[in-house]
């Protein structure tokens, strides 16, 4: 039995935006495996939830008439991994939401709620990063549209305005982005299920059309800095370069310019960076394989 | 037909598989009122005053108690038989609630309400003031003069210190030529984790107080709670449902007296109290970590000539089973690789931890880890194959213990070791690996073990059964031994249908759950006892029944009580072999036999004055990445000689439990704590890495099964030693692998930077810049 | 402070059932609760241990991290739903039994619930894919061997391949 106040469910997108602006206090609840753990430990309890989670309308993955990837913010982990366009789009985005916790919890976890977290941690965070997802909502005012990056604005925050009964109603991939692109996330945690990322790094590239130069390159992490973060210093190594070995370590070593993992009694500071640099290097070259290149 | 040593399906097998089987809250009242607790959250102090209005006010609660409430009767917690001797009992140090906090987590008072959000929004609103002390949580630290005190029975901190000498140590070690292997060898602090958390619920009936438990002993239980409330022991009843493992968190008088008590403050309503995984992490109780300094001294021929042990073990806050952890873990060195000039020293000692109790493996995975490590480092130093250096220095055959009166009958050691290595592959797989020279290097490691398997001669050893003819001709069994999923019940159910004589273990009912009004008084389940102590009872108490039932037959039969024997579930004759009557004939004879008319039982009590060794070794396969800090256990087999199996089957599934929980010990399993606060860091299952599926091998489990000749069925332990050896033949994997010999568990990624960092297998070049 | 009521309306175990259900109450708590099905059991309460998940349209859940009034129109199934009419075994609980991979079976229902899950998919994973497949329940007595061995025992069956252990 949890401790809320009250509880408001939404049916609609508009149910809710109408809902948030008459209990703007109220937390929103999509699949809950946060809200409501957090609602147990005591620091959200007595609150207010407005349930978003039987939004049916909010669930799924398609291809819009811009031909982004669009990513209904309800859809559960396992629906991502399983949706035959995220596999062969962005078979890494779907990779790296199928080490979200459990099977249980990729069932009930949304990529909206796991965004709207603004946490640091989250699987599908970095992966966004990389691939320069656009973040949607809806609110009183309308459809506002927002680079992933600019949505994140510290830990624990991200620019949803609730004055205005905004939602997140979706995540999009633009064409641009996804277009020949071949990705790798690694996970780094303590235990090969039920884990938190001690560190998450997702690389992407773009090779040229012989596959002997990378044209776009791009990495970001979970876990390096309060919110996910691009790397691009070492996105500027890459970037019009050969596929080698020695590409490689340089791409790794240049990651340590732009990090800034904290100390915590989860990681040190130093063993964050430590493997920062190897993930980097082995999710590249994944990467290059991946999209058909080979390592000189 | 033999019922024992035989995979026979479960006796709860159906009931668990199809979701009915009872545990507490299976059978809760649904009228039951919520306990929560109040736990502190500084690591020491004195609690002032306990602000209870806000609480109070909020609708559902009904009462609220402190620390300043409950009667000043201080009662032990360990689930040990009571001893008559006062020297040996258990230390009382429990209050019900505690003003004086000693460790972050204590129980400073409870809430009472009618529904679970008011109880714990009852105790979000407490406020507590409190006098803050310093606190320590490191063992060393607070044996320092200086160091803040947590009971004033016990100065310096230090519960108990007790020590073994053999021989002349300091006088062994003149000898020239010596090779010194030194080391300090750190255990962590972990937790059961047992997937069902403690909890209990308490209601008055008929003036008497009824307990209903998650417990692994309820006749110790009854006496507990007894002991805290100040009640005749006749006044309580303590029922056992089946529990979801206890692991020895449950060998302990956890909630169950301060739920009784809350029970007699409002009026002997019903009252449940249930642990959150929270609590039973850091409330509950803990494996102790223990420290050990060890050094050896070394011929060059690999002769082991002097040995100095050193033991720390880490009590936390309460004495619960206090010294007889670390003195166990102690007592293992002297016996594992015997010696002729040894010193062993062992201090249990308070720190502001959570209290520190009884663990599946008893203060054994701690010294096997520390023994073990010492071993391989001992082994390295003159240069010798690790399993050659065992083979030359562990215990031998024929070995006599005269304190415990264990013999090692067998050369079980040398037979466990070479079942192990055959199927690891040892030889091979250690040659092949010492060519690894990459970032990614294997490596092997093996360690072992010796194990007690009951409690004789340090404690009271008996175990008390009944058996019951029903008029079919099945059996009735009832014994205080508890099943806590570990399998007792239907090894009892086969050992019993031999000892009486019937067709299938299918034909004992064992009365499973235990009530202390009605189940003969039994110590419940705890050490590795329960199959070899109530192999002794149910022998005793069946020929007590067959002979009953064989003299009744003779007035049936006119046949000799000599001349019958009970096969299969019928009277025989021996002489031809014919079947004379079947037991259903002559149950319901003699039942409904107008002029003699028998109700046929037994029972009977068996003080078990022997003890067994219980022998065992695990080898593990490594692949260790470097540069990420990880290790990827590839391969681990664990053999054991616990005797005779009752069931291979049980046995096997027993060893994958241990096996598992060793894995976690060695790589991954700690609760930590924040050394500026004391308070526990991860107290939840997603931060505390306990393994998941994804986390293991395959899991081997073998036996060299050599039957104990001091047992009625020729079973030993076997419960905990599956836990012992895993986590240091881990390490030594580890060791073999990379060559970093690391000293304290669990070797997760953290620890394998810092040492490899240390080894000079990494070298960030941007550190020394920064550092 | 006035208590939130809701009707649910759902389908458990292939019965039609509605019920006034508190709003603050997990589908645990309603299930255990309200339908006496108490085969779901609370470990944690944080979706970490497994022993209280359930299928719910045929995937699996933690209950207790789920609102009982998100289970209007859903189907619900727990262990109870698999015993047949004559208390006869489903093939993965008799592969529980006889594998004996129960010990004090608190995890057991969760885990077959799953179990019944992948059998349902009928396909023929590897044991690194049946492992992550199970990874969302802890158990603490078997190291999960005899786990795996029933699962991956019965969906051989079920697929009428040879198995090779």
């Amino acid at each position: 039995m949890y401790d809320m106040k009250a509880l408001y469910e939404a049916l609609s997108v508009e149910e809710a935006i109408a809902l948030r602006l008459a209990h703007p206090e109220a937390q929103i609840i999509a699949g809950g495996s946060d809200v409501l753990v957090q609602m147990r430990e005591g620091k959200r309890a007595g609150k207010e939830l407005i349930s978003i989670y039987r939004i049916d309308a909010l669930r799924g993955v398609t291809i819009d008439e811009e031909e982004n990837i669009r990513i209904g913010s309800l859809t559960s982990f396992s629906h991502i991994t399983k949706d035959p366009i995220i596999q062969r789009y962005c078979n890494v985005l779907g990779e790296a939401v199928d080490q979200v916790g459990s099977p249980q919890i990729r069932n009930i976890g949304t990529i909206g709620g796991n965004t709207c977290n603004g946490v640091t941690s989250a699987d599908s965070a970095s992966t966004l990063h990389a691939w320069e997802a656009i973040v949607e909502l809806a609110g009183k005012n309308g459809v506002r549209r927002l680079p992933i990056h600019d949505f994140y604005i510290k830990a624990g925050t991200v620019d949803i305005r609730a004055e205005e009964g905004e939602i997140q109603t979706a995540i999009l991939i633009p064409k641009a982005s996804y277009e020949n692109c071949y990705g790798h996330y690694i996970k780094y945690g303590l235990r090969n299920a039920m884990e938190i990322a001690t560190l998450g790094c997702s690389v992407n590239v773009r090779l040229s059309p012989d596959k002997s130069t990378i044209e776009r390159c791009r990495i970001a992490y979970g876990v390096a800095g309060p919110v996910p973060m691009r790397v691009p210093t070492a996105e500027a190594v890459a970037n019009g370069a050969k596929p080698t070995e020695a590409l490689l370590e340089a791409f790794g070593n240049a990651v340590i310019e732009d990090i800034n993992p904290r100390d915590s009694w989860r990681a040190s500071k130093a063993f964050r960076q430590h493997i920062a640099v190897e993930m980097a290097k082995r999710a590249l070259r994944e990467s290059i394989i991946k999209a058909g290149g080979e390592l000189a | 037909m033999s019922n024992v040593g035989k995979s026979e399906i479960r006796v709860d097998a159906f009931d668990k598989a199809t979701g009915r089987t009872k545990y507490y809250e299976d059978r809760m009242p649904a009228d039951a009122l919520y306990v929560r607790i109040k736990h502190a959250d500084i690591a020491h102090g004195m609690v002032k005053a306990v602000d209870k209005a806000a609480a109070e006010a909020i609708p559902g609660v009904v009462k609220v108690l402190t620390c300043f409430d409950v009667p000043d009767i201080p009662f032990p917690t360990a689930g040990h038989p009571w001893s008559m001797d006062p020297g040996h009992q258990d230390v009382a140090d429990r209050h019900l609630l505690n003003r004086h906090v000693r460790y972050w987590g204590d129980d400073v008072a409870v809430v009472i309400a009618e529904n679970e959000v008011a109880a714990s929004q009852g105790v979000r609103a407490l406020k507590v003031e409190y006098d803050v002390l310093p606190f320590v949580l490191d063992v060393q630290k607070a044996m320092e003069d200086g160091a803040p005190q947590l009971h004033e029975r016990f100065p310096g901190n230090v519960l108990k210190h007790t020590d073994m000498k053999k021989g002349d140590y300091q006088k062994a070690i003149q000898e020239p030529g010596l090779v010194k292997v030194e080391g300090w060898y750190d255990t962590p602090t972990v937790q059961h984790c047992h997937i069902e958390n403690f909890g209990c619920f308490a209601y008055e009936n008929g003036g008497r107080l009824t307990v209903v438990s998650s417990t692994q002993i309820p006749h110790i239980i009854r006496r507990v709670v007894g002991q805290a409330l100040g009640r005749p022991w006749g006044d309580i009843q303590v029922i056992k449902p089946y529990i979801g493992g206890g692991f020895g968190n449950k060998q302990d008088a956890l909630y169950e007296p301060l739920c009784a008590w809350c029970c007699t403050q409002v009026g002997g309503r019903c009252v449940r109290l249930d642990c959150a995984r929270e609590e039973t992490f850091v409330s509950n109780r803990v494996r102790h970590a223990i420290r050990f300094h060890i050094v050896t001294w070394l011929r060059k021929n690999g002769d082991i000539a002097a040995r100095k042990v050193e033991c720390f073990s880490n009590q936390g806050a309460y004495a619960s089973h206090g010294h007889s952890i670390v003195a166990k873990a102690m007592g293992s060195f002297p016996q594992h690789y015997p010696c002729d000039n040894m010193e062993c020293d062992a201090w249990t000692v308070f720190t502001n931890r959570p209290a520190a109790g009884a663990m599946r493996g008893y203060g054994m995975p701690q010294a096997s880890f520390a023994d073990e490590a010492n071993i391989d480092d001992c082994a390295a130093a003159l240069g010798m194959d690790p399993y050659e250096f065992r083979r030359k220095n562990i215990m031998p055959q024929g070995f006599h213990d005269a304190f415990s009166g264990n013999t090692n009958y067998y050369d079980s050691f040398r037979q466990c070791m070479e079942k192990g290595a055959a199927y690891i592959d040892y030889e091979r797989k250690k040659a092949e690996f010492a060519k690894d020279t990459g970032p990614i290097r294997r490596g092997i490691g093996l360690a072992t073990f010796w194990y007690n398997t009951a409690v004789y001669p340090i404690s009271l050893e008996t175990s008390s059964n009944r058996m019951l003819l029903n008029l079919d001709g099945t059996v009735n069994y009832q014994c205080g031994e508890t099943e806590i999923g570990q399998g007792a019940d239907t090894a009892y159910a086969q050992m019993v249908a031999e000892a009486v004589g019937l067709k299938s273990y299918r034909d004992v009912h064992v009365i499973s759950c235990q009530d202390t009004d009605v189940t003969p008084t039994g110590l419940g389940a705890y050490a590795s006892r329960q199959t070899y102590v109530a192999g002794f009872a149910i022998r005793q108490t069946a020929d007590i029944l067959r002979k009953k039932i064989l003299d009744y037959a003779c007035e049936v039969t006119r046949q000799a009580v000599g001349n019958m024997d009970i096969v299969d579930g019928n009277i025989i004759r021996k002489g031809d072999g014919s079947v004379l009557m079947s037991l259903k004939e002559l149950a319901m004879t003699a039942q409904y036999n107008p002029v003699h008319s028998e109700h046929i039982t037994a029972e009977s009590t068996y003080t078990i004055r022997n003890n067994a060794y219980s022998f065992g070794c695990t080898f593990a396969e490594v692949e260790v990445d470097i540069p990420m800090c990880k290790v990827t256990l590839k391969n681990i087999v664990n053999v054991h000689d616990c005797g005779s199996l009752i069931n291979p089957a049980l046995a096997a599934a027993q060893v994958h439990g241990g096996m598992s929980m060793a894995i976690g010990y060695g790589l991954s399993e700690q609760l930590l704590f924040d050394e500026k606060t004391g308070k526990p860091l991860n107290n939840n299952l997603l931060d505390y890495k306990l393994s998941t599926v994804m986390d293991h091998p395959h899991l081997e489990a073998q036996f060299a099964e050599n039957p104990e000749p001091t047992s009625p069925f020729g079973t030993k332990a076997l419960g905990e030693p599956p836990a012992c050896s895993g986590a240091p033949a881990i390490r030594n994997a580890i060791f073999n692998a990379t060559g970093v010999a690391i000293d304290h568990n669990p070797i997760n990624p953290h620890v394998l930077f810092a040492e490899f960092t240390k080894a000079g297998l990494i070298n960030d070049p941007w550190r020394s810049k920064e550092d | 402070m006035s208590v939130q009521y809701k009707v649910v309306r759902c389908n458990i175990n292939g019965k039609d059932v509605e019920r006034v259900v508190d709003v603050r109450a997990s589908l645990t708590d309603m299930l255990r609760n309200d339908y006496h099905l108490t085969s779901v059991k609370k470990g944690c309460e944080v979706g970490e241990c497994g022993a209280c998940n359930v299928l719910i349209d045929g995937e699996c859940f933690n209950s207790c991290i789920y609102l009982a009034v998100w289970a209007e129109g859903k189907h619900i199934r727990t262990l109870e739903s698999l015993l047949g009419p004559d208390g006869e075994l489903s093939d993965i609980q008799q592969a529980f039994v006889d594998e004996a991979a129960i010990q004090c079976g608190f995890c057991t229902p969760g885990f077959i619930m799953t179990a019944v899950e992948i059998l349902e998919a009928g396909k023929l994973y590897s044991d690194d894919e049946l492992r992550k497949l199970l990874s969302g329940h802890l158990c603490r007595c078997t190291g999960y061997e005899n786990i795996l061995r029933a699962v991956k025992k019965t969906m051989y069956r079920r697929l009428g391949k040879e198995i090779d252990f």
